[in-house]
């Protein structure tokens, strides 16, 4: 009996009237924990009533403790019927398990019931008292955290990444079982959202037994999902990035942290072993400068270089229509591997024993070397090749047997086994920014994933890899005084500022191409890095990660989305399984090529966050690509778009091509202007291209009008002829040039990314707005061609989009960040578009000189950039000196008694913070000083968090980014991953499915703000609304919505205080050093 | 193609000032999204009117949602669906609950009753103010009073603690209250050229000196019924006009004050009998709740009216009335000077208030 939990109900407030004759309510509350019920007095007559219970206590497994939510189910007392619910409050306790989260829930907190929404508040206090359990055979996991943010996050700094972690557990769906048939549907909802909330608990601690396995202490990147398979039953899955993370120990430098924590470190354990103890040696072929794969060509100068070709898109391996036949008997098809996928089956010899060599990386040992996150900690990532996805058709059956969901682990088995042989083609070992998706129809179901396939450094994956010193720094997240208020910048001064021992230059070495120039797994023009010049980089770089913080851009970035719809015809079972998969290769193919074209005419040439996303339905195929566009320095500029006609004798048909070409070129220098796109113009442009420019320009659009995806060998041959580029002959060329120039040009004062943030743009206010949209559409017309459902999809997004810039443009000059369009096919002929982003303003004025002191040369070594940051300091003190007066002696005097005070867990951060931010070894003394700004801002802080219940509701922030502008993270509480059913049978009196939406999701967000503040947070980060099912029957005047959301609930404190701060420590520390040094 | 669902919900609740003042007047969407086209917002943004539509569906919804909340608007502050900045929630109340000048002149005195309720479109037609909008204020006014009705203390402390009005607003509700409570005439024509801040300040002025809360603390009761007693002692105040010789000694008192000061020192004169006996009758008859309710109606009558027909200024006016109320001091045998200075006080305010045209 390894836990005790203990609950008391203090109150409720805004009850809704239960007894209509007195228009007042007598409530009472139970109190469920497993099999255990607890129940408070009845408070008669009440609206307001104040329980004041005595604690609760159940005794209970720490398995049950992963597992169950506490359920708090609020009753109106009736003495002659039966009691009538008022509705549930399920709280996860999984945050209180870790002695690192949080200590107690406690606050307001919404009741919910699935038919009327929120009806009223309760006040309730949870607290766990948790016995250590050392049984070496224990099915809990307590204590592993949990992130949902794909990076490291701020206030850990990672020893050690162990790698990929994924479960699922499968259920029958309540909703489907014949019990439903004569039960109420509050009865069914209730039993639906409770079987949910324990399949992600146990879930989540399954996963959790895998990581303590692994040796890790902590999952990141972690990554829930549903798969309402409807008949066939109920699947909930996960993956995520096993980690073992060290806390930031407040008022030690990371120097002295990093030893005494990794040896204090439990759970780096020798269980580890199979992930992590690969030798030195048999990693060194990997990652060192001269790899072996050199010796199976002559020996150029070239080849000594781990070269690479870009990932253009080949649209599919050759064997993907076949490969069903490969399958069983369900999986009916192809997976198509994008940008890397479709090389495999080309692969020369030598290539392959290359391959072979890679594989002997300890890395490779591992099942999956795959990784959930999308961020990294400087250096971590080598090269990047580019895009790595597959798709496969299941079609599905009853699970038989839940405990053995055999046949669902198969399915992804299988899948991300093809990635992993996606990544090897591409020379790469190791998939990063990995994500599954699945969408489902009927009983076909379509399982996605996608990663970018890339060569890490290895010194993060070894044990005991944390050599003293300059490694250490680069390893934790730690911000820099340099950068003011972008985690981004943070991240680019310790990368240059500690110097890479690794080949490539810092801000260049990911784009250089990790496989062999001469055995490109796809055709693709190679050029001399712009940046180092001395290796190769590829044209253009596709990736599904974050835009990594060495990376230099030139401009600014953009979203550019690739919309495209399909038609196929009605059909069960396998038939329709085919006809999706024989569908697939032709939409994959053309999103890229959709994608491409609008990159080129934006004149960029990477693309960051890339997701693509394929959603089926009974008569449609919808496919969404999303992802922002960049100019990476380091490679070449994009040639321009040409078009041309196939009857070039005609004159007035030329003076049309002539007006397009026009219209296509002004629309690239516009777009250059507007997204400040100015490179340095580069004469020797063509020395490392094999391939002429304008061929290259050609080449992407040639292959247009070639619509076999399958041909690669053909594509492959295509690219090193011609010379054409677009013939406007072609239907899909002509649709596609429309499609480039019918975008709407975002709205002057708006940047819009699917990134966490926007590059080109440093100094965010704290102005926030996070938001969700959804539009569902009817097609009324239900015989429409392709391009006619192509134009209303794209318009539809379109529209989105411009209504989203109208909604906010308040905050103008501002981006949205992390815009995350979801697409869904729920009935025939509707399209259903959730959008979840969140708008930051961002101060225009400091922009331009934010710009220039954010440049960096790459050479700039440790001294240089201390210089530049003391400069900085000295600046702001002359700015803030007047408000910042009353400094000196009063302050100093303040410094002795708040030094005494200074024991809050706060405080001691926060001059860890500051030690941190002066970044040099000199402020381990200056930590002291510190002390009495902070401690004004920590009683305030504490005097939010102590509100009494009656008080003013916390400001709880959401984001869908891993940080809050102008704030720093001082603590993760905890994961919140809840599930919610809202279903009407009066959808008329709500207003409508609008209405009924609009509440619901309000809601959503209000339980969601509410349960963060019980934890004691103020805010939620990378927060993701994954599921949002929408279900109508306006005839019945009925309709039902799922919504499913996570993200980590933090406490944030203002780092404006802070920016104030290491100035005034700077002009006293230089004025008053011997005042100190008597203190 | 048609948008079956379209909604956008932010974690902080969007609210435009200008869709809530539409929303508030009444204007269906239609007519919202109508009047924001022309005010230009389109070309600003560079959004279309299909925009413009979804954007004002959405707000109302809001509004819609959020006018629940709005009816106590306590809840509003410590409620947990929607977030809104503090400052937001004091414009989202006090525009609430900020009414139409013309239309509280309409209902202005009459019983809050289903009755009138049902006379609203009339109303509506009347002033050009939307029905629905005349709904939401005469709801608004009906509410404040039922709530206050049963409360102690200060009427106006009263309903800005409940309602978190501001001051000014708070006032003027403390004045359809208690208008509407003594049920005051104010809809007679010659009362028609009176504003309701007219009003409103006079029955600052009633509340403040003739309530029971006015002299007593304010545990006796509340301050919407003036006070019995001294309704009862105003009836000895008759004397001034009964008694003939306090009435030539009060004349002449005042015409010597007045003598030289005044271009109306004749009309003064000439008419200081009869304004006197005005004046006085209204205070003898305020025992009647009939009266009560023709204050107004008899201080134009009795008092304003002539002097307008004799074409006092306002500086005459005042002039007058100071020397009115002070001479009575100096009459020896008038012993009322507490009730009289507590009854003079308020009726000069109010005339110099009413005197205009």
């Amino acid at each position: 009996m390894p836990g005790k939990l203990k609950a008391k109900i203090v109150a409720g407030r805004h009850l809704p009237v239960m007894d209509r004759a007195s228009d007042l309510t007598d409530a009472f509350v139970e109190v469920k924990f497993g099999n255990t019920t607890f129940k408070t007095d009845v408070f008669p007559k009440s609206l307001n009533p104040q329980w004041n219970s005595e604690w609760f206590k159940f005794e209970v497994d720490d398995e049950d403790l992963q597992d169950e939510p506490l359920q708090i189910t609020v009753l109106d007392h009736d003495t002659y019927s039966a009691n009538d619910a008022i509705g549930k409050v399920y709280i996860d306790i999984d945050p209180l398990l870790s002695c690192e989260a949080a200590t107690v829930i406690s606050g307001w907190l919404p009741i919910y019931d699935t038919i009327h929404g929120i009806r009223g508040e309760i006040n309730v206090l949870v607290k766990v008292d948790l016995f250590n359990d050392l049984n070496r055979f224990r099915q809990s996991s307590c204590g592993v955290k949990f992130f949902c943010t794909t990076s490291i996050p701020r206030c850990y700094r990672v020893a050690l990444v162990h790698g990929f972690v994924e479960e699922l557990v499968v259920n029958e769906d309540p909703e489907y079982q014949w019990i439903d048939r004569i039960r109420t549907p509050r009865a069914s909802n209730e039993a639906r959202q409770r079987l949910i909330s324990l399949m992600s608990g146990e879930l989540q601690r399954k996963i959790g037994l895998k990581v303590l396995e692994m040796g890790g202490n902590a999952v990141v990147g972690y990554l829930q999902c549903f798969d309402l398979e409807g008949e066939s039953g109920l699947v909930v899955r996960a993956i995520g990035t096993a980690c073992t993370l060290d806390k930031l120990s407040p008022g030690t430098a990371p120097n002295t942290t990093t030893h005494t924590n990794t040896h204090t470190l439990p759970n780096t354990a020798p269980t580890s072993n199979a992930c992590n103890s690969p030798s030195k040696d048999s990693k060194e072929p990997v990652f060192s400068e001269d790899p072996p794969h050199s010796l199976s060509g002559p020996p150029t100068p070239l080849r000594t270089l781990p070269s690479s070709s870009p990932p253009p898109f080949s649209p599919s391996k050759p064997c993907s229509r076949q490969s069903s036949s490969s399958d069983t008997d369900l999986s009916l098809t192809p997976r198509i591997g994008m940008g890397s996928g479709g090389s495999v089956g080309k692969e020369a010899g030598p290539l392959k024993t290359l391959l072979r060599q890679h594989t002997q990386s300890a890395l490779e040992q591992r099942e999956f070397p795959i990784f959930t996150l999308t961020c990294f900690p400087p250096g971590f990532l080598v090269h990047v090749g580019g895009v790595v996805s597959t798709r496969s058709v299941k079609l599905l059956d009853r699970i038989h047997n839940p405990d053995e969901p055999e046949t669902r682990d198969a399915w992804w088995e299988e899948i991300r086994q093809e990635i992993k042989s996606h990544a090897k083609a591409l020379g790469c070992h190791a998939v990063v920014g990995y994500s599954e998706s699945t969408s489902i129809c009927e009983e076909v179901c379509i399982l996605s994933a996608s990663g970018t396939a890339a060569m890490l450094n290895p010194r993060f994956m070894r044990e005991g890899c944390l050599d003293t010193g300059g490694s250490d720094h680069r390893l934790s997240r730690q911000p820099h005084p340099g950068m003011v208020g972008s985690e981004r910048g943070e991240g680019e001064v310790s990368s240059t500022w500690l110097g890479f021992e690794d080949a490539s230059p810092p801000s260049c070495g990911f784009v250089h191409i990790p496989y062999d120039e001469f055995n490109m797994p796809f055709p693709a023009q190679l050029t001399y890095c712009y940046h180092c010049r001395r290796q190769k980089v590829p044209d253009v770089l596709f990736t599904t990660i974050d835009l990594p913080a060495e990376a230099e851009v030139t401009g600014k970035g953009c979203l550019i989305q690739a919309r495209l719809c399909r038609t196929k015809k009605k059909a069960q079972g396998e038939v329709n399984a085919t006809s999706i998969s024989n569908l697939l290769p032709f939409m994959e193919y053309e999103l890229h090529t959709q994608l491409m074209n609008k990159l080129k005419l934006r004149s960029m040439n990477a693309l960051f966050g890339l997701r693509i996303q394929i959603s089926v339905g009974e008569n449609m195929l919808l496919g969404l690509a999303s992802a922002t566009g960049v100019y990476l320095s380091a490679l070449p500029a994009p040639g321009g778009i040409q078009i041309a006609g196939k009857t070039p004798s005609d004159l007035s048909y030329d003076q049309h091509i002539s007006t397009m070409q026009k219209r296509i070129d002004d629309t690239i220098a516009k777009n250059k202007e507007l997204y400040n796109i100015h490179p340095p113009e580069c004469i020797e442009e063509v020395v490392g291209s094999p391939i002429p420019d304008r061929q290259r320009s050609s080449r992407l659009f040639r292959s247009t009008s070639e619509s076999s995806d399958e041909l690669s060998e053909l594509d492959l041959s295509h690219g090193k002829k011609d010379a054409f580029v677009l013939e406007i002959d072609d239907t899909d060329a002509v649709e596609d040039i429309q499609s480039l120039l019918t975008d709407a040009p975002i709205p002057a004062g708006f940047y819009s990314c699917n990134t966490e943030v926007m590059p080109g743009i440093h100094n965010w206010t704290s102005g926030l707005q996070m938001f969700t949209s959804v539009r569902v559409y009817r097609l009324s017309n239900a015989n429409l061609t392709n391009q006619g459902l192509n134009k209303i999809f794209t318009d539809l997004c379109e529209n989105l989009l411009k209504s989203l810039y109208f909604k906010l443009r308040s905050m103008i000059p501002c981006c949205l960040c992390h815009l995350n369009f979801t697409v869904a096919v729920p009935e025939e002929e509707l399209i259903q578009v959730a959008v979840t982003a969140v708008a930051m303003s961002f101060d225009k004025e400091t922009q331009q000189a934010a710009d220039k002191a954010l440049t960096r040369g790459s050479g700039e070594n440790e001294e240089q950039l201390q210089f530049s940051m003391e400069m900085c300091g000295e600046s702001t003190i002359s700015n803030n000196q007047p408000t910042a007066k009353p400094s000196g002696v009063p302050e100093s005097a303040m410094v002795h008694s708040s030094r005494d005070r200074c024991s809050t867990w706060l405080e001691l951060l926060r001059l860890k913070a500051h030690t941190i931010r002066r970044g040099s070894v000199k402020t381990i003394s200056s930590s002291e000083r510190c002390s009495p700004l902070p401690e004004g801002r920590s009683r305030s802080l504490r005097s939010t968090r102590s509100l009494p219940c009656g008080a003013p509701v916390t400001v709880v922030k959401m984001t869908p980014l891993s940080f809050l502008p102008g704030t720093r993270i001082v603590k993760y509480l905890g994961i919140i991953n809840m599930f919610f059913i809202r279903e009407t049978t009066s959808l008329r009196e709500e207003g409508g499915v609008s209405g009924f939406l609009h509440s619901f999701i309000a809601e959503v967000f209000a339980m969601v703000r509410a349960h963060v503040a019980a934890l004691g947070g103020n805010a939620l980060v990378s927060y993701s609304m994954k599921e949002c099912v929408f279900m109508e029957n306006p005839n019945k005047n009925q309709a039902q919505c799922l919504i499913n959301v996570s993200g980590d609930a933090v406490i944030f404190i203002r780092e404006s205080d802070q920016e104030a701060i290491p100035p005034l420590l700077t002009s006293r520390q230089t004025s008053s050093t011997g005042a100190d040094g008597t203190t | 193609m048609s948008v079956e669902l379209d909604v956008f919900v932010g974690n902080t609740t969007i609210m435009d000032e200008e869709v809530y003042q539409f929303w508030l007047d009444g204007y269906t969407v239609n007519d919202a999204v109508k009047v924001r086209m022309e005010g230009g917002v389109l070309e600003e943004c560079e959004a279309s009117a299909e925009v413009l539509r979804s954007d004002t569906m959405d707000q109302y919804r809001t509004f819609q949602m959020c006018e629940r909340l709005l009816h106590s608007p306590a809840k509003l502050a410590n409620q947990l669906l929607f977030q809104i900045p503090p400052h937001r929630q004091t414009m989202l109340i006090e525009r609430y609950y900020t009414f139409d000048g013309v239309f509280v002149r309409e209902v202005l005195g009459k019983k809050l009753s289903k009755g009138t309720k049902k006379d609203l479109d009339d109303v509506s037609a009347k002033t050009g103010v939307t029905l629905k909008s005349c709904r939401r204020q005469f709801d608004n006014f009906k509410r404040v009073f039922k709530v206050v009705e049963e409360l102690k203390g200060p009427l106006v402390e009263n309903i800005r603690q409940h309602f978190l009005l501001s001051d000014k607003l708070a006032r003027d509700y403390a004045a359809i209250v208690f208008f509407a409570n003594n049920r005051f005439e104010t809809g007679k024509k010659k009362l028609h050229y009176l504003t309701f801040q007219d009003f409103a300040f006079c029955a600052g002025q009633l509340i403040s000196n003739w309530t029971v809360g006015a002299l007593d603390n304010m545990l006796e009761d509340m301050d919407v019924d003036l006070e019995k007693e001294f309704l009862q002692d105003l009836k000895e105040l008759k004397i001034l006009i009964t008694d003939k010789d306090l009435l030539d000694q009060h004349k002449s008192l005042v015409c010597t004050a007045l003598r030289g000061k005044t271009k109306a020192f004749n009309e003064m004169e000439a008419n200081f009998k009869n304004l006197s006996r005005g004046l006085v009758n209204i205070a003898a008859k305020l025992t009647n709740t009939k009266d009560v309710r023709d204050f107004f109606i008899d201080l134009v009558e009795k008092f304003i009216e002539p002097c307008r027909s004799d074409k006092w200024t306002a500086g005459d006016m005042r002039l007058y009335l100071t020397h009115y109320t002070n001479s009575a001091h100096i009459l020896d045998t008038f012993k009322h000077q507490v009730v009289w200075d507590r009854y003079m006080g308020v009726i000069k305010s109010c005339i110099l208030k009413m005197y205009h045209d």
